[in-house]
């Protein structure tokens, strides 16, 4: 604590008496913060206490427990193998990997449209901009809720299993989802899923060589061409090894379902769609703000030097809009996920229904409550530390 | 960075008080602080026609309903004075742990797991009924052993929940769940085809059929009952006063029952020469005040709300809308479960 004293002067020391230590600001500071965190610690710990204590007065079960009981309950849709042997814990894992595929996609596609209505919003064509104008106000506008509920309905009332639209003869939509077929399952999918990783990798680090090798010899090597061969070309050689099977399981209607293919639920769809689409309002709104935040000068300036447009896109505007975008992006990344437990009102088996369930099954309703809680804060913490990290990438980097 | 960090201490303190104040309940005496409300706070179902339902005129009614005015009328003499507090099956067990509601009469299931890990205790069942299943009548299902393969809809967090899984694992089938919470959703998912299947409890089934399709010809009943479901009513562990009433108020309606008394003719039956009725209507002894209340706490019951086959007879009886056997819900004399203890 040497550096208490503010005012500290080599040489000559002044006296430490107990006035100057209260005069002294940083040693002021020091205090409230101290005595700030002991107050919210003091708080925690009496609260905490106290609903230990009132669980037991009350009888009511506490503790983690219960995650390695038998739930005794099933999941509609799990990605991982599940049944009603297994423990509530993994239960809990299985609605955190459906909240994971649904906010996933839901990020993607909220993405890709929010990009193109928010470039359609500044369009020189009246009547694209005019659509996207109507688009970003009705889905931007009304409640999240009200619309996942909405494309719940709208897919609840397509024709039943027994008079199924068949799309392309691939596939079939009723109101239990669209089946589709897709290639059977084969031991060289996963060596195939090994090699798209691979392809990525090697693409990248293709890249970064190639940024380098610009750098310190100026000579400019195009890695597009040979960044797709990779990607697409060694998953293709993976499967060409493997025998090049090409057997299909196509849906067939069997019983009260479709037997085969894979089918997207209902639930699943509604979902996606609804907080998706919400989302891409925002994000169209974050993107236009972003494009017409490059000052028009630079682009005009760009364009009298003879770029063509696209080039003006990608290396006058865009960089400079990046910056712009990335952090109200993020947010808006985060609000997706947590609107994804909009799940329980149409039945996705996502991490708050579960938990529901198991709260209902186990009583221990603050354990469940405090496990969701945990676990949405960890995946919103680690998006944004992932975006904060692509915002350091794209943010004006000074040299 | 001061100033921020006074606002974040304040958040903290509001949200962890705000997850505490799940664990501020009075436990202690319920009886005295129903007396002091004037009222009684009952837990029951926000729409299972024949059991707890708003009807047309805005008031509760239902067979569960009935029983939460019958404790009203044990604890005031005015079966009235009761406010119904609407529970989802999520909502139902901390409200009555956390004492918004004094008393749970929402189609709850007595079992091992809610009796001691939730802090309950439960009263004598008041329904005895079992998992059923409703099926679209033109698809062919005639047992549950057609459902392999099945989609089926069903409410989380019940017993029929972990039934279902129970059912089909025992029998070797498949089916794929579809858990919604809300009912109107859940049923709207079965009726449009979503699920092959409905599951709730049995006597709960021809409520939706009547009420919630459009056409109560397309669906059928399953045969057959698949599990044990005793209904009863539940209160906090750890307030015997307050548990023995509710107790005994069912045993009441059920005695009322077997001893022939009903509304009408409970004034006369003041008159009869049989202890055990003497004894139920409060002529001698003083069994009331021994539970907290006054003498005439039965007659109140009976005069009020009725006796067991009246309030059955109201709400599940011949020509009512939920039409349902009494079926195991009869006297142990005439073989069935409603037993009731003696008020002696």
């Amino acid at each position: 604590m040497t550096h208490i004293d503010g005012s500290d002067q080599r040489g000559a020391k002044p006296r430490q008496t107990l006035s100057t230590l209260l005069y002294s600001k940083s040693f002021r500071t020091a205090v409230t913060q101290v005595v700030m965190a002991a107050v919210v610690i003091f708080i925690g710990l009496f609260l905490y206490q106290n609903v230990v204590e009132n669980l037991r007065a009350q009888n009511i079960a506490t503790g983690f427990g219960f995650l390695e009981q038998t739930s005794q309950f099933d999941i509609g849709e799990k990605m991982i193998t599940y049944s009603a042997r297994d423990s509530y814990g993994r239960a809990f894992v299985v609605g955190l990997l459906n909240t994971l595929s649904v906010s996933a996609a839901g990020i993607f596609l909220a993405t890709l449209i929010g990009f193109t209505v928010g470039i359609s919003r500044i369009s020189s064509n009246w009547l694209l901009s005019k659509v996207a104008t109507g688009y970003v106000e009705i889905v931007r506008n009304i409640p999240v809720i009200l619309q996942v509920i909405f494309w719940s309905v709208l897919l609840r009332n397509l024709p039943n299993a027994r008079n199924a639209v068949e799309v392309y003869g691939v596939g079939f939509l009723t109101n239990r989802g669209l089946t589709f077929a897709v290639p059977a399952t084969h031991p060289i999918h996963s060596t195939m899923g090994i090699a798209l990783v691979a392809g990525i990798v090697l693409a990248i680090l293709g890249s970064i060589w190639a940024r380098r090798h610009r750098e310190s010899t100026g000579t400019y090597v195009n890695m597009l061409w040979p960044s797709i061969g990779l990607v697409i070309g060694l998953p293709v050689l993976a499967w060409l090894f493997g025998g090049a099977p090409t057997a299909i399981s196509y849906p067939v209607q069997k019983g009260f379902n479709f037997q085969g293919g894979v089918t997207i639920s209902p639930e699943f769809t509604a979902l996606l769609i609804g907080i998706a689409l919400y989302a891409s309002g925002f994000i169209a709104e974050i993107v236009r703000a972003g494009l017409q935040a490059t000052p028009k000068g630079q682009i005009e300036a760009a364009r009298s030097m003879g770029f063509r447009p696209w080039f003006v896109t990608r290396y006058v505007v865009l960089p400079q809009a990046l910056r712009v975008i990335v952090p109200p992006l993020t947010s808006q990344y985060v609000s997706l996920i947590k609107n994804s437990s909009i799940a329980v009102v149409v039945g996705y088996p996502d991490l708050v229904n579960i938990g529901n369930t198991v709260m209902n099954q186990t009583g221990q309703a603050v354990e469940a409550i405090a496990v969701m809680m945990l676990v949405y804060l960890t995946i919103s913490l680690i998006t944004s530390t992932f975006m904060n990290f692509y915002n350091r990438l794209v943010a004006i980097k000074e040299r | 960075m001061n100033k921020d960090f006074k606002l974040k201490t304040a958040l903290c303190a509001i949200g962890l008080a705000t997850l505490g104040s799940a664990g501020f309940a009075d436990s202690g005496d319920t009886l005295a602080s129903v007396k002091e409300r004037g009222e009684v706070l009952c837990g029951v179902h926000p729409a299972r026609h024949g059991f707890a339902a708003p009807n047309s005129k805005g008031h509760w009614d239902g067979f569960e309903v009935d029983y939460c005015h019958a404790i009203a009328a044990a604890v005031f003499g005015d079966a009235d004075k009761v406010r119904f507090v609407a529970l989802s099956s999520q909502q139902r067990f901390p409200a009555i742990q956390s004492g918004e509601v004094d008393v749970l009469v929402r189609n709850v299931t007595a079992t091992l797991g809610r009796d001691t890990a939730l802090g309950l205790n439960f009263a004598p069942p008041i329904f005895y009924t079992g998992t059923g299943f409703l099926v679209h009548a033109d698809s062919g299902v005639k047992t549950v052993e057609d459902l392999d393969g099945a989609t089926i809809c069903v409410a989380p967090g019940s017993t029929t929940e972990r039934n279902v899984a129970q059912i089909f694992a025992t029998r070797g089938m498949d089916y794929t769940p579809v858990v919604i919470e809300n009912n109107k959703q859940l049923v709207d998912a079965y009726v449009t085809g979503r699920c092959d299947a409905l599951t709730k409890d049995k006597a709960a089934l021809p409520g939706v059929r009547a009420y919630d399709t459009e056409n109560p010809a397309e669906h059928v009943l399953l045969p057959g009952i698949f599990s044990k479901e005793p209904l009863a009513a539940a209160v906090r562990q750890g307030d015997d006063q307050w548990y023995d009433l509710v107790k005994w108020v069912t045993y009441a309606t059920f005695n009322a029952e077997e001893l022939g008394v009903t509304s009408e003719n409970a004034d006369d039956m003041k008159s009869s020469d049989n202890v055990d009725i003497q004894s139920l209507l409060g002529v001698t002894g003083d069994y009331g005040s021994k539970l907290g209340v006054s003498e005439d706490w039965a007659y109140n019951v009976i005069t009020q709300v009725g006796n067991y086959a009246e309030i059955y007879a109201r709400h599940f009886g011949p020509g009512s809308p939920v039409e349902l056997d009494r079926d195991l819900n009869t006297l142990w004399v005439d073989g069935g479960l409603l037993y009731g203890f003696p008020i002696k």
